[in-house]
């Protein structure tokens, strides 16, 4: 992408803004119709039609409230810390964004080719806990504060399992590289790895139950670091108002919004590129069988959205099914379950990719 | 100038104006936030050096881990942001000359060494070779400083907790 960006345009720097530019439409475009998408599914969950007035089905819903939200008056409370305060969204959805930067959305698109991508993930959403902190410190309200240490205090220990599965599966793959490890998915969906990977074998029947354990890990704990329901007590409604952006309104507040759909789609993306192909299509490329190469790269990236957003439907149908947890059975889960789970599996996946 | 010119004085401003900040805020929780921009502009610096492992392990340990910590550990200690610290001056004198004498000595390093200058190959992949050299060369020293940080997490958690009534 970046390199045919500059034999297009041959400036370094142009190019490389315009290859930022992409995710940042990506995620834009995701939000806006996440959100209108959530309120769809979760009204129909409870027998309701949802919104309907704006557009056909309400499809234009998203944009008018981000039209008002651009208009809002940005209020700050007297007693903020008014720097921080500002500071905080940005930082939070930068930390978000930043994530895109090593996705492959397909085999031509992707930001960088750096070889420690899915390390670099797990290392720059810690700046998104960091924003959180700051957020709920410098509104100096109880409830901010109160939202933000449980944030953070659930994210942190819910990034354990995540790097102990991350970690299984680059012992698995041998490299860190998501587009390498998209690539080694390739041609059907019998060689994704959440089936035991692209290498034919016994280890392959050996490996497929673990995992599935490991992918179920990995989805409950990084539907817990992107605080979503069940695991949503940072901004639990009824008891902290909105959590640690309880204060926010107008755009600062729509910076959070968009933060939290960045990452729901990011966290849906890791997913799909360790455990199910990545970008490769599951039943072969039409490109490929009607001799247009060019076709090939589109369809990928068609299926790279198409299994992110049947994650991101799982997030939101789980988010109106099941009740939250309390703050002791969140680390419970987190601390007595996942982790030895996630140690037993890593010794076990290890042990078996070495027969 | 070259445009890799450009970014590297962007992180290394970023770098000393936040670390700049961090002395000489009055505020404990202003610092360590300084400290997250320090951290970042010395990761980008790891980074155009061509060491990204180093850079991302910079940002996972310093900024996921030991800022957030620290950044509890005030925000958890009670009137904490009411404490007045003293950034003021003291002992001007002395100092003076120690700082100097230690500045005076790192531009002499820097200054008289024969640095070995080769023609600049970024390496593509650092990880591998890491992996590799922290599993021969270097275990012993690897396994030691894993042990140490064991007993530290040991020794951490039994003072912390609770003894039962």
């Amino acid at each position: 992408m970046y390199q045919f960006l500059y034999d297009l345009i041959g400036n370094e720097i142009l190019a490389g803004l315009l290859v930022a530019v992409v995710p940042l439409t990506i995620i834009l475009v995701f939000a806006l119709f996440g959100i209108w998408l959530e309120r769809k599914v979760s009204a129909h969950m409870q027998d309701r039609l949802g919104p309907m007035r704006t557009g056909w089905h309400g499809w234009l819903q998203t944009v008018a409230d981000l039209m008002k939200m651009l208009q809002k008056e940005d209020i700050i409370a007297t007693d903020a810390d008014k720097t921080l305060y500002n500071i905080a969204p940005v930082l939070v959805f930068s930390g978000s964004f930043a994530a895109y930067a090593v996705i492959p959305f397909s085999s031509k698109l992707l930001g960088s080719e750096v070889e420690i991508g899915i390390f670099y993930v797990l290392a720059i959403s810690s700046l998104v806990v960091a924003g959180i902190l700051m957020a709920g410190w410098s509104a100096n309200n109880k409830y901010s504060l109160l939202g933000a240490m449980r944030a953070v205090a659930q994210i942190i220990s819910y990034e354990i399992p995540t790097a102990l599965i991350v970690l299984s599966m680059v012992m698995l793959m041998g490299t860190l590289s998501l587009d390498k490890i998209s690539q080694m998915q390739t041609s059907s969906f019998w060689n994704w790895n959440i089936f035991g990977g692209a290498v034919f074998g016994l280890s392959k029947f050996l490996l497929i139950p673990f995992m599935f354990i490991a992918a179920l890990i990995l989805f409950i704990s990084t539907l817990a670091e992107v605080n979503r329901v069940p695991f949503d007590i940072p901004e639990a409604e009824s008891e902290l108002v909105a959590g640690y952006f309880t204060e926010y309104c107008g755009m600062k507040w729509g910076m959070f919004m968009l933060a939290e759909y960045g990452n729901m789609f990011a966290v849906s993306a890791i997913i799909v590129i360790l455990f199910f192909g990545g970008y490769q299509s599951p039943i072969g490329y039409f490109g490929n069988s009607i001799g247009v190469q060019w076709l090939v790269p589109f369809e990928q990236g068609f299926w790279f959205i198409a299994k992110g957003l049947t994650l991101v439907f799982v997030q939101m149908w789980l988010r109106w099914t099941l009740p939250r947890l309390r703050v002791d059975q969140l680390m419970t889960v987190c601390w007595k379950y996942l982790i030895p789970y996630a140690f037993l599996n890593l010794i076990i996946i290890g042990i078996i990719s070495l027969l | 100038m070259n445009f890799y010119d450009i970014i590297f004085y962007i992180f290394a401003a970023i770098t000393l104006l936040s670390a700049l900040f961090v002395v000489t805020t009055r505020n404990i929780v202003h610092s360590a936030f300084y400290l997250l921009f320090t951290f970042f502009g010395v990761a980008g610096i790891y980074v155009l050096l061509g060491a990204d492992f180093i850079a991302i392990s910079q940002i996972l340990i310093y900024v996921g881990g030991i800022l957030i910590l620290l950044l509890f550990g005030v925000m958890l200690t009670n009137k904490i942001t009411n404490v007045e610290i003293r950034t003021g001056t003291v002992h001007m004198l002395p100092a003076a000359i120690a700082s100097g004498i230690f500045m005076g000595a790192v531009v002499a390093v820097m200054v008289w060494t024969e640095w070995k200058s080769e023609p600049s190959v970024t390496p593509l992949t650092t990880t591998k070779d890491i992996g590799h050299l922290l599993l021969t060369d270097y275990v012993l020293i690897f396994e030691l400083l894993g042990i140490l940080l064991l007993v530290a997490l040991i020794g951490a958690a039994s003072i912390a907790r609770r003894d039962k009534e």
